[in-house]
């Protein structure tokens, strides 16, 4: 399984194939990573391994550090967020001055969530092997990028060694063709192909998206895609870099620069699947069957569209699944038969890495403007980073979401995991443009709804959930803020 | 113990899914250490509102107390790349997690912590649920000849990859291995400079 036919290749297998060292075993490469990002959280106990067993760090040059789990989104300060937070930022701020190892820390004005920095940095370029300590590294892949997360033993060995050893991968090819609807944005689309894989049926597999409506998407959108693949299980998530790709890179300050860009664009236009290269699985979907999508449950495969109702336990034939959706209604206060748009919310959280850039502000911005969040609601808007934050102060987006009455936030990981002070009470139900649902994620009783930025935006005003596609008054549209 | 040969008493979680944020929530995720994570583990499920044990949580009932086999059901540890995860479940005393399937980090995590994980088709995880309802099982599992046994002569055979068997067996250092391709690392780095000069 995963081996090349005759010649021809994924694109998988290319990039895996380029970055060999060479064999540990029969069945295990030792590959070369060419960008390592770490974070407070999953980095100190890899620093310490490293130190007590006397190794250095081999590519300081090629390793890049930034806060985000743990910090305050409320100012910008490095106890802000207690204690304990303090001593992690302090001592990831101190491995990276001991080793050299740059950092955008709390008084950087570009720091944000890792995998909403690194392409903005332009740290993330086509055809490279991408690694961090954190699932969600999947987001980079968005560039053509072989990006998979790992744990703090793997951190420690990529430190020492700028390699990691790995086994083949297989391959799934996911086919989107066809329009998207205007209601319709990748965060549906991710989601609707994680109810129809699973949260396990990507297990063992490196996934590559393609067809005519990935052509079509944005790079955030794109982001967005390949971000949420890891909740399919699978290793990571792939689109082969096009024109989007490179417009998006050109420029960026860590991108190839003027004297190396025409050199490197021709070697990213070699980064595809052969026509004929063969996948171990392949699974179509018809973008214009697409709409709105919500989960009901505590797993990212409990999901429907909004017009469904939550589906009966009884209605699984599995029976491992039926009782999963049994304690799922329990834990989610919700009855089979249910419409979630008779849901009342009682918080709204708009950021992560999945849906924290401008295109998914601007979005939301647009539902927004005009109105008001509805009484008895508490919503926030996070940027993914200072870039973001910035760019939609100067569009007029942020006076929208907070005229409205969102809290306007410093960028970080907030409320999508509440390692900070950020967190959805026990009993309260929240519209999360996050990318997990699992009991207890947003905070010890929380319930998540996973949605789209439009949708989540539609919730705060309407205090319950909207289905947009149905409901102009809820419309996207491009004209938020004061952009051109 | 050896490595080869683990023997204890079986605990039976019986879900789907159990994902890092249930092993380990994110509060605990603070620390800069390795260790002290044991009492943290399953929190949200093992503890009640006021701190005290759940008596409803199977890890907490009397006849798994000092459990350290683990058997559990499809996709355990999905959700996060935490290591904290496979630590705590470790520094609680669980050396060997069999499940249907695992989430492939923390399937690598838990490797690099010395664990033995043993996945079984659906029918056989059904069959060894089955034995735990009938009461506590002690079990012994037989690395080298892949074996679970059950004492009676009956046994249950698993497949392991070759390569993290022998690295289960001979406890070798992981990054210690990796390094002696070190010149092949340098040669890598050179030709790398040379024909993606923008890479560094
Ligand atoms: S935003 Fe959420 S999912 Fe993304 S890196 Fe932060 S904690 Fe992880």
């Amino acid at each position: 399984m995963g081996q090349a036919i005759a010649n021809a290749t994924t694109l998988y297998q290319k990039i895996y194939a380029s970055h060999v060292v060479g064999k540990l075993n029969p069945s295990t490469d030792l590959l070369f990573v060419d960008r390592h990002l770490i974070h407070e959280v999953t980095s100190p106990q890899a620093f310490s391994g490293l130190k007590l067993a006397n190794r250095s760090v081999r590519r300081p040059d090629l390793t890049y550090a930034t806060m985000d789990h743990n910090v305050s989104t409320q100012r910008r300060s490095i106890d802000a967020a207690g204690e304990t937070s303090r001593k992690q930022l302090e001592a990831l701020a101190a491995n990276c001055s001991d080793n050299n190892i740059p950092l955008l820390d709390l008084t950087h004005p570009d720091q944000g969530i890792v995998h909403v920095i690194g392409p903005e940095q332009g740290l993330t370029q086509p055809g490279m092997i991408i690694v961090c300590g954190d699932s969600h590294t999947s987001t980079h892949g968005a560039f053509g990028a072989l990006a998979f997360g790992i744990g703090t033993s793997e951190v420690e060995h990529v430190l020492a060694t700028q390699t990691l050893p790995q086994q083949q991968a297989k391959t799934l090819k996911i086919e989107i063709n066809g329009d998207l609807s205007s209601h319709v944005t990748p965060k549906d689309v991710i989601m609707a192909v994680i109810a129809k894989i699973g949260t396990a049926g990507g297990n063992g597999y490196v996934a590559e998206f393609c067809g005519s409506a990935i052509r079509e998407m944005s790079m955030e959108g794109r982001m967005t895609l390949c971000n949420m693949s890891i909740e399919m299980g699978a290793k990571a998530g792939l689109i082969a870099p096009d024109d989007t790709t490179f417009a998006y890179l050109q420029g960026k300050a860590h991108a190839p620069q003027a004297e190396h860009w025409d050199a490197a664009v021709a070697y990213w236009q070699s980064l595809y699947s052969d026509a004929d290269a063969v996948f171990d699985k392949t699974v179509e979907i018809d973008a214009s069957s697409i709409t709105p999508q919500i989960t009901w449950g505590t797993n990212p495969e409990q999901v429907i569209a909004i017009d469904q109702s939550v589906p009966s336990p009884a209605s699984f034939s599995d029976a491992s699944k039926r009782d999963a959706a049994e304690r799922a209604l329990a834990y989610m206060g919700l009855a089979a038969g249910q419409k979630l748009t008779d849901c009342k919310v009682d918080v709204v959280f708009i950021g992560s890495c999945t849906n924290s850039r401008i295109e998914d502000l601007r979005a939301a911005a647009s539902v927004v403007q005009g109105k008001q969040v509805a009484a008895g609601v508490r919503a926030l808007v996070v940027p993914g980073s200072g870039i973001v934050k910035r760019q939609a102060e100067a569009e007029g987006l942020a006076d929208i979401f907070k005229k409205a009455g969102f809290e306007w936030r410093e960028p970080g990981c907030s409320m999508c995991l509440g390692m900070n002070d950020d967190r959805v009470e026990a009993g309260q139900r929240c519209a999360s443009t996050s990318n997990r649902n699992f009991e207890g994620r947003q905070g010890r009783g929380a319930r998540t709804h996973l949605v789209s930025p439009a949708m989540a935006a539609a919730a705060a005003i309407a205090g319950q959930f909207v289905n947009i596609a149905a409901n102009t008054e809820y419309n996207v549209t491009a004209a938020a803020g004061a952009q051109a | 113990m050896s490595k080869n040969f683990a023997q204890g008493l079986v605990c039976p979680l019986d879900k789907n899914n159990v994902d890092t944020d249930q092993i380990i929530p994110k509060q605990f995720l603070t620390s800069v250490s390795r260790d002290g994570f044991a009492e943290a583990m399953f929190y949200d499920w093992r503890y009640l509102a006021d701190g005290s044990p759940n008596p409803d949580f199977v890890i907490n009932k009397p006849e798994y107390q000092g459990a350290s086999i683990l058997l559990t059901r499809e996709n355990f540890g999905c959700g996060s790349s935490r290591e904290h995860a496979p630590w705590a479940i470790s520094q609680y005393g669980f050396n060997v997690i069999i499940a249907e399937s695992f989430a492939d980090i923390f399937f690598n995590n838990s490797v690099n912590n010395g664990m033995l994980l043993i996945q079984l088709s659906k029918t056989n995880i059904e069959l060894l649920f089955n034995r735990c309802a009938q009461g506590p099982q002690h079990w012994q599992i037989d690395l080298q000849s892949q074996e679970i046994m059950f004492g009676n002569n009956a046994a249950l055979g698993f497949n392991i990859d070759a390569d993290i068997k022998q690295r289960l067996l001979s406890g070798l250092d992981f990054i210690g291995s990796s390094e002696q391709l070190n010149p092949q690392i340098a040669d890598f780095e050179q030709s790398r400079k040379a024909s993606l000069p923008w890479l560094g």
